[in-house]
């Protein structure tokens, strides 16, 4: 029943923006009918996973297709479940979002490639977290990496935007190699491709170590894992804002779930390897947001942040393999769930964060931090909207993110010995590294939520902007909800998270190890319930004592100066100058600074800028050196036909002789 | 009994703030051979500033009142959390420690915002500093309690704080030694105290805490303060029962003992303040990775 009603719904979803290729360009038709057939679609995956959330009862698909090594195999589990209600949710809302943010009549020339592009992506998300065939995992892998593609680059009359488009092409090619190989490898293992466990001694150890290392390779790329986030942060800056929605909320996260699912198919895993994912997600966490401090561009500022969260979500999935390796199915439970929530929260509230965003781009036209400010007073709901996003990102209670963080640090915490099993105090490390990224994600979210809503207008379109209407401030408004929703009430997704657990490692199937049994989820409730208790009565208070006294309005108090400017205002960038400076070494500012040499100097400037340290300083001049190196090969390229014909006359002619040697 | 307990918690927790800061003063002035304000003079200042009017900023909106009240709130909650005296706190659960630390978290979020919404370059800059130095003062808060989880084998607060904890100054005392020295770091630095910010000076450029809220006025000033001394209040209290984990047999005593503790601490605190100068700005960075470098350690020892 789900897995029918899943697949209806991708296909629903898939030919969503079919009907409005054949419409004007200009009519609003097609928007509506894509963005109809699409929440249709997601109504449809919603209840079917539903169905299976509720009932527990899947009924596997195996329809034949005549592709080498291929079936049409398609079955829900817990872990495929956790993943589905995002991939639903999101992408839905993002096109609700699309209606008045990427108005057709507005982009007549690229309206309908977008729409039809949103449709393909969500559709074959879905389907490889369904997939229960390697060919059919890796077909719609593909889709999935190529339809992307043609989102990254809508506006693909922009060099920059063709740019970054390039590089996500061959980070994503990069990726699926590894996983081809990596398949390959699982194939020879099983006997099949079929994507099931392993048998105990199947896979020798060097096999199953390198099937390891290709899948971190692989799925690290896509879910954009320090240091193989190449794509990320061009990516979502360029892209359209729901776009940059549904990469950062949910496409990356199918790299999360490559990396569980094949985790769960290996049958051991030597304690090592739990320890590397670990300290990747630790190192990905912290300098993803070392980097989001950096940033002068909202877009990129949290495509940063997108890294930052991948990285925990990382720690929580090594902490989980910690755990089954040495016998804790504690940890397994602690550091599953929480990475699994925090699929879902980062989820909702980056989402939520672009959506925000977006409104502020659609009404300035600027994405630079520095031009904005004063915003919460035109756009109160957008300001509201962005304060729940950034709240719930720096984990602070009573919102979402602080829930998973917390599952996460109880199993870090209990990695020093505390519960019964062995210690592994190396783990615990993580756990004060957890606590850095926290304070460094309330630096980043002060800085860009101060910068871009408060204070005064540092530019005259930032002065007259305008709010977003409905159908833009509708799906921010959800998203809050749900954010508020899951940290308050964080027991409603427990039984969900145990399955995904049991799927993942049937040790921890016992009621001790039931992540309400573990966590204290009622507590956190109760707790979130009395913050909000007192916040109320603390306002109270203050209203009360409002009304009984005098309150006047004057300019801001600048120790006796009458006149306030906007240029007075720290920006984004001196509130960032002291942490830019403590993470020099990482981030390596580009300062660029005029002294003065005369008595009377010109009028100066002072610019610093963070560059992408991989991209810019390691991969750009490698490819250029193995680009200038392997020049001589150009000999080859005469550019006359009759010269390509004499290389096909020769190659044949060579294998043909290799034959018959 | 319990009930009981809870009862003089809360009034403890309400009452005892400001007194902390009046013996810090008093100290102070002491060293200084002055005469000193009042004991009680924080509190007449609280209760001054909310009968007093108040001049809102034209630039403001509703984050600026957003500070005080939800920098109040969350510390309230987070005293709610906190064995006091050896008692267990009224609210306790496994994983209460990572609230508790999350809770100051989100009050520096809305204060921090807070002195943004004015527009002040003043306030900006008292801001980026808040922020920047608690991204250091939190590892070390966090390195401290891992090594009191692994001393006391609970994951909250109650259990890490009261009766079974007094035990550990037998086995990890070297680690102990360190983390307390790296709490009182921790302790001086998020209360903004010498030597890292001096909350009486004139100079707004070297500010941290007291310069992000210059624009606040009357009611909402008087909850800031308060809200501030209930943080010094509380990051004392943790402080106070690392140092000396014991119990005087009857619950009663022990209340006593905590008073006096207490008020010990903000003597001592005073003293610190009386014969250190205030760092400059750009060595403060360099004693939080101390603090965090000390609470390593003190984790290192034990699990070696």
């Amino acid at each position: 029943m789900s897995e029918r009603l899943v697949l209806i719904a991708i296909a629903v979803i898939a030919l969503s923006g079919v009907p409005g290729l054949f419409m004007s360009r200009r009519a609003a038709g097609g928007q509506s009918i894509a963005t109809v057939l699409a929440a249709a679609g997601a109504m449809l995956g919603i209840v079917g996973t539903l169905i299976f959330a509720v009932t527990g009862s899947s009924e596997p698909i195996a329809w034949r297709w005549p592709v080498p090594g291929g079936e049409f195999a398609v079955a829900i589990d817990g872990i495929a479940a956790i993943f589905l209600l995002p991939i639903f949710l999101i992408p839905t809302l993002g096109s609700i979002y699309g209606l008045e943010y990427w108005r057709q009549a507005d982009h007549p020339d690229d309206g309908q490639k977008l729409r039809l592009f949103y449709g393909f992506v969500t559709a074959s998300l879905a389907l490889v977290v369904i997939a229960k065939n390697a060919v059919l995992f890796l077909v719609a892998w593909e889709v999935m990496a190529m339809a992307a593609f043609f989102l990254v680059t809508t506006e693909d009359r922009e060099p920059a935007v063709r740019e970054v488009g390039w590089v996500y092409i061959v980070a994503t090619h990069a990726a699926t190699l590894c996983l081809f190989a990596m398949f390959a490898l699982l194939q020879r293992a099983v006997g099949s491709f079929e994507m099931i466990a392993a048998a105990e001694d199947a896979v020798t150890p060097g096999a199953a170590r390198a099937i390891f290392l290709l899948a971190v390779a692989g799925f690290g790329i896509k879910a954009g894992v320090m240091p193989l986030h190449v794509w990320l942060p061009g990516a979502h800056a360029m892209a359209p804002t729901h776009v940059s929605a549904l990469l950062s909320g949910v496409l990356i996260k199918v790299g999360i779930y490559g990396l569980v699912r094949i985790t769960s198919l290996l049958p051991q895993s030597p304690a090592w390897w739990g320890g590397f994912v670990l300290a990747l997600g630790a190192v990905s966490a912290v300098l993803g947001v070392v980097f989001a401090i950096g940033q002068h561009d909202l877009k990129r500022l949290l495509a940063y942040h997108s890294v930052e969260n991948i990285g925990i979500i990382v720690m929580g999935v090594g902490l989980a393999m910690l755990g089954r390796s040495l016998g804790r199915p504690d940890w397994i439970a602690l550091g599953l769930a929480g990475a699994l929530l925090h699929v879902w929260n980062h989820g909702l509230f980056k989402s939520l964060l672009f959506f925000s965003a977006g409104s502020v781009i659609h009404a300035v036209h600027t994405r630079e931090i520095d031009q904005l400010g004063g915003l919460a007073k035109r756009m109160p709901r957008t300001a509201l909207a962005f304060a729940v996003g950034a709240a719930a990102i720096c984990g602070l209670p009573p919102l979402n993110g602080f829930v998973s963080e917390l599952l996460i640090y109880l199993g870090l915490f209990r990695t020093v010995g505390i519960g019964e099993g062995p210690a592994w105090s190396g783990a615990a490390f993580a756990a004060p590294a957890l606590a850095l990224v926290g304070a460094l994600a309330v630096a980043c979210f002060v800085k860009a939520f101060g910068a871009v809503f408060l204070g005064t207008a540092r530019s005259d379109r930032s002065g007259h902007a305008r709010e977003s209407g409905p159908s833009m401030l509708v799906p921010m408004a959800v998203l809050a909800a749900c954010c508020l929703l899951i940290g308050l009430a964080p027991a409603l997704i427990a039984p969900l998270l145990d399955r995904a657990v049991v799927a993942w490692a049937p040790t921890a199937a016992s009621a001790e190890f039931r992540v309400a049994a573990l966590a204290p989820l009622g507590w956190i409730s109760a707790t979130g319930l009395a913050l909000v208790g007192a916040i109320a009565l603390s306002s109270l208070l203050l209203c009360e004592r409002f009304r009984r006294s005098e309150v006047a309005s004057a300019v801001t108090w600048d120790c006796g100066y009458a006149a306030p400017s906007a240029t007075m205002q720290y920006t984004s960038s001196s509130f960032a100058e002291m942490l830019v400076r403590l993470f020099r070494s990482v981030l390596r500012p580009v300062v660029h600074t005029a002294r003065a040499t005369s008595l009377f100097p010109r009028a100066a400037a002072f610019e610093s800028n963070v560059t992408e340290p991989v991209l810019d300083g390691v991969l750009e001049p490698m490819s250029r050196s193995i680009a200038s190196f392997l020049s001589w090969s150009r000999v080859l390229q005469r550019g006359s036909i009759q010269a390509y014909l004499f290389y096909v006359f020769v190659a044949l002619v060579g294998m043909l002789v290799w034959v018959a040697l | 009994m319990f009930v009981i307990h809870v009862l003089i918690h809360i009034v403890f927790m309400f009452a005892m703030p400001p007194l902390l800061l009046g013996v810090i003063a008093k100290t102070k002035a002491a060293f200084a051979g002055r005469a000193g304000p009042p004991l009680l003079q924080p509190y007449y200042d609280c209760i001054k500033l909310l009968q007093k009017g108040s001049v809102l900023s034209t630039t403001t909106t509703w984050v600026f009142l957003g500070g005080p009240v939800v920098g109040l709130a969350s510390t309230l909650v987070a005293g709610l959390l906190l064995p006091l005296g050896g008692h267990a706190a009224p609210i306790s659960f496994e994983g209460d420690l990572i609230l508790f630390a999350y809770l100051f978290a989100l009050g520096r979020f809305f204060t921090a915002s807070a002195a943004l919404d004015t527009g002040s370059a003043f306030e900006g800059m008292g801001a980026a500093r808040e922020v920047t130095f608690a991204c250091l003062a939190e590892p070390a808060l966090f390195f401290g309690l891992l090594t009191l989880a692994k001393l006391s084998q609970s994951l909250s607060l109650t259990g890490m704080l009261t009766e079974p904890f007094a035990v550990a100054w037998g086995v990890g005392g070297s680690s102990l030694v360190l983390v307390a020295v790296s709490l009182f770091i921790v302790l001086l630095a998020e209360n903004c105290r010498i030597p890292f910010d001096d909350p009486n000076t004139h100079l707004e450029l070297t500010m941290i805490h007291e310069v992000m809220v210059l624009d606040h006025s009357g009611p909402a000033f008087g909850m800031i303060l308060y809200g501030a001394a209930m943080k010094l209040f509380l990051l004392g209290a943790v402080l106070l029962r690392v140092l000396v984990p014991v119990s005087l047999g009857n619950a009663w005593f022990d209340w006593a003992g905590f008073l006096a503790g207490m008020t010990l601490l903000s003597v001592f605190i005073g003293v610190v303040e009386s014969t250190m100068a205030r760092l400059r700005l750009v060595n403060v960075p360099k004693v939080l990775v101390a603090a965090c470098l000390l609470a390593a350690f003190g984790l290192v020892l034990l699990v070696k």
